[in-house]
């Protein structure tokens, strides 16, 4: 039988490697954190942009709700009044 | 032990000290001098001498609408309270200086404007929201942290907080 090659190690060495995967895995548990992904409140600056806001330009979204309706046979639905129920 | 070993321990350890090193500054945390961040006076002024005072540090952004709305209730605290030695200092985050030099230009406060230009003191502070300030006491300690701004109650709350930190003994 093949014995393992960790076990070939020796203590020293195999207690070194121990405490290494040990603080790899602590250090690592902080990437699961989902503010690692969030975009910090100074780096908004590009998200608060007018050019970021999907209603800046009236006729493109009149445009747009034309081609939804045209296309799914519904209007509104997209604030008060009006719905998609596919009654008109 | 091997000094490849050493140092595969060692990274982890570093890795951890750099994690707490960014933690978010809270209510009896030093607060971070300005000069070492890289901060200036937008006017290009020297900056305030803040030691021994109690200072309101606002962070503001050109961008950020509670900033703008938060100017006129800072400028009234400032007027009535900087006589008795409050030092009200409204840092700028922005990435673009044009962009802060253009709002301090338009709202003209009577208080210093300053622009942490390499954001390196926003992101030693951590802010958690945009506005964010922060009331420091004479020994430099944050004594009191205000996320965003909520109008008059805001500026209610502050006013009751430097009063009791300005009664404070040097």
């Amino acid at each position: 039988m093949r014995t393992s090659p960790v076990l070939s190690l020796s203590r020293s060495l195999r207690l070194s490697l121990f405490l290494f995967a040990a603080l790899l895995a602590a250090c690592s548990s902080g990437c699961t954190n989902t503010n690692l992904v969030r975009v910090k409140p100074w780096e908004r600056a590009t998200l608060s942009d007018y050019t970021m806001n999907p209603g800046r330009d009236p006729l493109a979204r009149s445009m747009a709700e034309h081609t939804f309706f045209s296309r799914e046979t519904a209007t509104g639905g997209r604030g008060v009044g009006g719905s998609g129920c596919g009654c008109n | 032990m091997s000094p490849r070993i050493k140092f595969l321990l060692a990274l982890p350890v570093a890795l951890a000290l750099v994690t707490f090193a960014r933690a978010e500054i809270k209510v009896g945390d030093p607060f971070p001098a300005l000069a070492p961040a890289g901060v200036v006076a937008i006017s290009g002024a020297a900056l305030p001498a803040t030691d021994g005072q109690v200072v309101l540090v606002d962070f503001w952004a050109s961008w950020c609408a509670p900033c703008k709305a938060s100017f006129p209730s800072l400028a009234k605290i400032h007027t009535d309270l900087a006589p008795r030695g409050l030092v009200l200092l409204a840092i700028s985050i922005d990435e673009k200086p044009a962009a802060a030099a253009a709002f301090a230009k338009k709202l003209a406060p009577p208080f210093a404007t300053l622009h942490d230009r390499e954001q390196k003191l926003v992101k030693a502070v951590v802010v958690p929201t945009m506005p964010t300030s922060y009331l420091v006491d004479r020994t430099g300690k944050v004594r009191f942290v205000h996320d965003g701004f909520h109008g008059a109650a805001t500026e209610k709350l502050l006013r009751s907080q430097i009063e009791s930190l300005l009664a404070e003994k040097k």
